[in-house]
């Protein structure tokens, strides 16, 4: 048990640097981001933004089932990213494409998925990315089993496990949340508050002060950020990484961000977002606002901020002739992964599959 | 750390079986970790885990908070990064929190990935009645797991192949639902510890017999073996095939015995419909059919909610109750 709760609180406002119009809030030259750190910030907010708008073309045109935009959530996302060591793991939920972006999880791998090709087509270790979860807040356990079998082997990486605001109602959450504390896992909880759970607002789920609230009931520090602030996001982030990799336990973080999309291409948002409020938002959109930044101090122009939009499209149209050209795995590839060793029954089936096809082709 | 021997006098019973494959598993890999519910301090409600903490230290044997998801969950997560988790579930009906885990990620994170994630974990559940229990101590929820394409199901009935099988089903690679016969775990058998049976994925004939085969695993192969000794009286001999896993199944024993006898009869806990015996009927079907003499038939529990322990004889299949089918079996 602690003795200095009030320490474990968030902040009562969000942490943040940078307004919405770009201006600087609070100084951050403490965090010694280089100016070539903040434009490739703003560059992988323009490629996950890019991207982004890809994939939801894409589906559009019959190319995918469906999609999750991310839209909105880039600069939580991007700045948390940036703040990962390399051997540092992340497990995503399904919306977190500013993080696979960064991490350099091909884009077109994502993509497939939502195609029906495979339901994962890159080596988790290679990127340090797991596979993202689409059961709510079941892969924060995972996360922090990680967590404590990296320190446990002496090894000082820490995880990081991605939740939305709706799922931090889910058990799991709770569980990941306490098994952390009193494993002192060095893992960091990131809730993107989206303000929304498909439709259902925060008041359908919480009456807390606030979802980082949540954090002091299993005597985890808790961090508030803007997360339409990359850098707030980064700063913070970074904190609670070190403070995780230090052995000062777990972290729970809430960024305030905002979906801008329905909650998938198969939702329709008219039905219960007001667009006043979508237009409120837009005005605080994470892309426009390192934009302004860099305008404003000098480190970026319309040249450059051209060429990256330019490289970015260049990227996203590799992507799409990747995805269109995509088919699906062979069949066999089906039964190929259930297991290490597969029961004969499996082998019987698989067979039996192959030699219809056979059939079927001759 | 050198093996433990904690079975010196030529005899043991299944849960010192089980202790034992524990200890020597985690003298010979050290990725082995040990994790559940009072299994360190304590050594487990039924002591299982006995002595391990004592052993091996707290970094690789530890309690838990009392979360079944966390345990599986975290378990999973240990194993992506390379760790050997051997959980423990404290009773069979606490388990249901954890199948969503199992279900949604023990089972599919291998396929999922295209084989880039294995999960080389255990998790241990006691399982079935006979033991007088209060509610939720004594389900049979062996068919929800065989049912999950991506899980494997383990089961000894014998104390040689609760040695033995658990400590192949650590090693494998595959994640593995080691459940085990809580009725059974102090049954005693001659012999000495270590001792190595047939790998999993192979039945065991019990007994040899002409008149009909009964099918069964866990808690219900002694159970059988009583029928056998029963039969004798009524001048039938039934051969008793023991499963040892539901996944994989060992069908080519099974069909083999049908064969020979022309008559199955296929005994478990679990409720009858939608069971394995259901399975186990219909492949023998598929595969046996002009050998068989009779319908398959299955000696089960009832469709109902387990019941309240002065009621739990009656609901158990008993030797009497194999026999009867047996009768039934031969009247066709």
């Amino acid at each position: 048990m602690t003795d200095d709760a009030t320490s474990l609180l968030p902040s009562d406002e969000p942490i943040q640097y940078l307004a919405p119009d770009g201006s600087v809030v609070a100084d951050f030259d403490h965090l010694g981001l280089t100016p070539d750190d903040l434009v490739g910030m703003y560059r992988d907010i323009v490629r996950t933004r890019t991207l982004d708008t890809l994939a939801i073309s894409l589906q559009r045109q019959g190319q995918l089932g469906v999609w999750a935009s991310a839209r909105g959530q880039e600069g939580a996302q991007v700045g948390i990213a940036w703040a990962m060591g390399l051997r540092d793991w992340a497990f995503p939920s399904y919306r977190e494409h500013g993080i696979t972006t960064v991490r350099g999880v091909p884009f077109a791998a994502l993509l497939k998925q939502y195609k029906g090709t495979w339901m994962g087509l890159y080596d988790p270790h290679e990127h340090q990315v797991a596979p993202h979860s689409i059961p709510i807040a079941t892969h924060l356990l995972h996360a922090v089993g990680y967590a404590k079998a990296a320190a446990l082997s002496g090894d000082d990486l820490v995880t990081l496990a991605f939740i939305g605001n709706g799922g931090t109602s889910e058990g799991d959450f709770h569980e990941a949340l306490n098994y952390a504390a009193v494993w002192n896992a060095p893992t960091v909880f990131v809730i993107q508050n989206n303000q929304y759970a498909i439709s259902e607002t925060n008041e359908h789920q919480c009456v807390a002060p606030s979802l980082a609230h949540k954090g002091i009931g299993y005597g985890v520090r808790s961090f508030s950020v803007d997360g339409n602030d990359v850098v707030a996001s980064f700063a913070v982030a970074s904190e609670a990484i070190e403070s995780a990799r230090a052995g000062e336990g777990p972290a729970l973080i809430e960024a305030h961000t905002y979906r801008m999309q329905p909650h998938t291409t198969a939702d329709d948002d008219t039905r219960y977002r007001p667009p006043e409020e979508l237009a409120e938002w837009l005005e605080r959109c994470p892309l426009d606002r390192i934009e302004l930044y860099l305008r404003s101090q000098g480190l970026a122009d319309d040249t450059l901020c051209d060429e990256i939009r330019a490289e970015a499209q260049a990227e996203a149209a590799e992507v799409r002739a990747e995805v269109l050209a995509a088919g699906p795995e062979p069949i066999e590839a089906l039964f190929d992964n259930v297991y290490v060793e597969p029961p004969a029954s499996l082998l019987e089936q698989r067979a039996a599959v192959l030699e219809r096809l056979q059939e079927v082709h001759a | 750390m050198s093996p433990s021997p904690p079975v010196t006098d030529r005899s043991y019973t299944l849960a010192e079986a089980l202790n034992a494959a524990l200890h020597d598993a985690m003298a010979e890999d050290d990725r082995v970790v040990v994790f559940g519910e009072d299994v360190a301090t304590l050594g487990g409600v039924f002591r299982i885990t006995d002595d391990l903490q004592r052993k091996y230290g707290d970094d690789r044997v530890f309690d838990t908070p009392l979360a079944e998801s966390g345990i599986v969950g975290t378990a999973i997560g240990m194993a992506m990064y390379g760790l050997r988790p051997v959980v423990e579930i404290q009773f069979d009906g606490f388990m249901y929190p954890a199948l969503d885990q199992m279900i949604s990620h023990m089972a599919k994170l291998r396929n999922r990935t295209a084989g880039a994630i294995t999960l080389p974990m255990v998790v241990r559940v006691p399982y079935g009645g006979g033991i007088g229990a209060v509610e939720h101590h004594s389900e049979s929820p062996e068919a929800y797991l065989a049912h999950t394409a991506g899980l494997k199901v383990v089961t000894p009935g014998t104390p040689e192949d609760a040695y033995s099988l658990l400590l192949e089903s650590i090693r494998h690679d595959d994640p593995i639902c080691f459940l085990e016969p809580k009725r059974r775990y102090y049954e005693r058998t001659q012999g000495a510890l270590p001792v190595t049976t047939d790998p999993i994925g192979r039945a065991a004939v019990r007994s040899t017999g002409e008149t009909a085969t009964i099918v069964t695993y866990g808690p219900m192969v002694p159970t059988a073996m009583k029928a056998a000794e029963g039969a004798r009286d009524e001048g039938w001999s039934l051969e008793v095939v023991d499963l040892r896993s539901l996944q994989p199944l060992d069908y080519d024993t099974v069909v083999a015995s049908v064969e020979k006898t022309g008559r199955a009869i296929v005994v478990h806990e679990a409720p009858m419909s939608f069971g394995a015996g259901a399975e186990i009927a219909a492949r023998i079907q598929e595969r046996a059919f002009y050998a068989l003499e009779a319908p398959v038939l299955r000696v089960t529990g009832y469709d109902t909610p387990y019941p309240p322990s002065l009621l739990e004889e009656e609901y158990l299949p008993s030797p009497d109750r194999i026999l009867d089918a047996v009768d039934e079996a031969l009247g066709y």
